[in-house]
């Protein structure tokens, strides 16, 4: 950096993707909120540990392997071409460490590029989090949470979420903030592991009617979602490019641009953002008869869903689609729980999922023929690569991995809580123990008086 | 005794490289970081159990 105006350049995005972080790590504090609300207060502490252990586990393996394939497998590998030479992205790079030796601005970019990254991660494992709540073992969910956080979804990423991605090359996909990358392929793999794990004992009546599990705190459960609302300003930032030569050919333009680099803008983004989370907070507190958690619920699902091409929507545009998906993932969410009983208990897999999968779709029709890419030869966007993608991020890479890693933990025994343990609930000691703490407290303060 | 591969801030900064102490253990420090997440892990799991079996002790009594 030997000059004023790349310097400039260069800290400004340092700078940038480094305040993302900042705010998307309120996404986590929002799930954490929400999921012990949600929980029953039997199990309230024991939620909050299985969710905030994710972070450090999702981390160090996101240091060791989880970057390094975003950069290594745009070519998948063996479709377009072979793995891709990432040095900088290697955990044994310098420039995963302070380095000085900085000519192009990459030891600047990378540490926070490569947590902003992380943080998707965190999003990824801890939507799987909440639907499975107050039965999974923890050791098998950290694991499961590794497997999303640090593995599958960083594939996906690089398939579909690249600027040289295979899927952006062949398919057309667009996906410019992630209704598919993050959000579809969760949902998916949260619907694969609950299939194995199965419902709470006594979610279902013995007539296959679903029981409310009514949660602890709804006041917690929507602050967490609020939260929630709160980081995916920073999700949304942070999967943009602040400033980028945009011009093809002669001249120079800069510009926002989306992850493939093409242009977009901050201002219509943020538009959009708020348009597609009125849809969705309408229609969720339509659907649910005014029921809080839904409504909020409903807000969420309604960006994810809009979420794949809010970079190019117009804000009336935004604003229903994220109507539409959300009428759509609620109505799923109950037939799906009423027909295959499954027991969400978060509804994580229609916010996420099925919104997903949904917004990935209908950009296909919106976006019909727009460039995927400013690369010259890369397909343009359509239905049918649009569903493809949808079907790779939710089915491909979210169900069947969850659906398989599930079983091998089932075979080993490991993948559920015992029986006994579920009915005296995961907080049991820690319960008990408070309140014989209280009663020999109140003993020693009436000695005394 | 320094554990940094330079002297001090003199001189071109770009040629000074990595700052972190130890260069050149990355690989080493690579394979101590994964063992402690992998063993991490299988502490984890045989404590779970462990704890499982003490608190299905404790609700019978």
């Amino acid at each position: 950096m030997d000059n004023e105006l790349t310097a400039l350049g260069i800290l400004f995005t340092e700078f940038y993707y480094w305040l993302t972080v900042m705010i998307m790590f309120l996404i986590h504090v929002g799930f954490c909120t929400y999921e012990v609300g949600t929980s029953r207060n039997k199990n309230m502490m024991h939620t909050l540990m299985k969710n905030t252990m994710l972070i450090p586990l999702v981390t160090v393996t996101f240091f060791y392997f989880g970057w390094w394939i975003y950069f290594a497998y745009p070519n998948g590998p063996g479709i377009t071409g072979g793995i891709v030479d990432a040095p900088h992205a290697t955990p044994w790079s310098p420039l995963m460490g302070p380095t000085m030796n900085d000519p192009d601005g990459w030891a600047r970019i990378n540490g926070v590029f490569w947590a902003a990254f992380l943080l998707f991660s965190w999003t990824a494992a801890s939507i799987v989090s909440g639907s499975v709540i107050e039965r999974i073992r923890s050791s098998a969910f950290w694991i499961c949470a590794v497997l999303i956080g640090s593995v599958l979804w960083i594939i996906d990423a690089s398939w579909g979420w690249h600027a040289e991605g295979w899927m952006v090359q062949l398919l057309g996909y667009h996906d410019a903030y992630a209704s598919g990358v993050i959000h579809a392929i969760a949902g998916g793999f949260a619907l694969g592991i609950l299939i194995v794990l199965g419902p709470r004992i006594g979610k279902f009546r013995p007539d296959g009617t679903a029981r409310d599990i009514p949660p602890s705190d709804p006041w917690k459960q929507v602050i967490g979602l609020f939260l929630i609302y709160t980081g995916f300003w920073g999700f949304y930032v942070a999967c943009n490019v602040p400033m980028w030569d945009v011009q093809a050919g002669d001249g120079v333009f800069f510009s926002s641009t989306n992850i493939y680099l093409a242009p977009t803008t901050l201002s219509a983004i943020t538009v959009n953002f708020l348009m597609s989370l009125s849809g969705g907070l309408l229609m969720g507190y339509m659907c649910s008869k005014g029921d809080a958690f839904w409504t909020y619920s409903g807000g969420l699902a309604g960006i994810i869903a809009a979420s794949a091409g809010n970079d190019l929507y117009h804000p009336v545009q935004a604003l229903l689609i994220g109507a539409v998906g959300v009428w759509i993932m609620y109505k799923l969410h109950y037939w799906v729980e009423r027909t295959f009983k499954i027991d969400d208990a978060v509804g994580a897999v229609a916010v996420h999922g099925y919104a997903g999968f949904f917004g990935v779709v209908i950009a296909g029709f919106v976006l019909w023929g727009y460039p995927s890419s400013p690369t010259e030869g890369y397909a343009a966007v359509t239905p049918w690569g649009q569903f493809i993608g949808a079907l790779i991020m939710f089915g491909l890479l979210g169900l069947l991995p969850g659906w398989v890693m599930a079983k091998i933990l089932q075979g080993f025994g490991v993948l559920r809580i015992p029986r006994e343990i579920e009915i005296q609930g995961l907080d049991f000691a820690r319960i008990e123990d408070s309140e014989q703490g209280d009663k020999d407290l109140a003993k020693a303060e009436r000695a005394e008086a | 005794m320094t554990t940094a591969n330079f002297e001090n801030w003199a001189g071109n900064i770009s040629e000074i490289g990595p700052i972190y102490p130890f260069v050149g253990s990355e690989v080493l420090l690579l394979i101590v970081g994964v063992v402690t997440w992998i063993g991490w892990h299988i502490w984890q799991s045989i404590n779970e159990t462990r704890t499982y079996e003490e608190e299905k002790q404790r609700g019978k009594r």
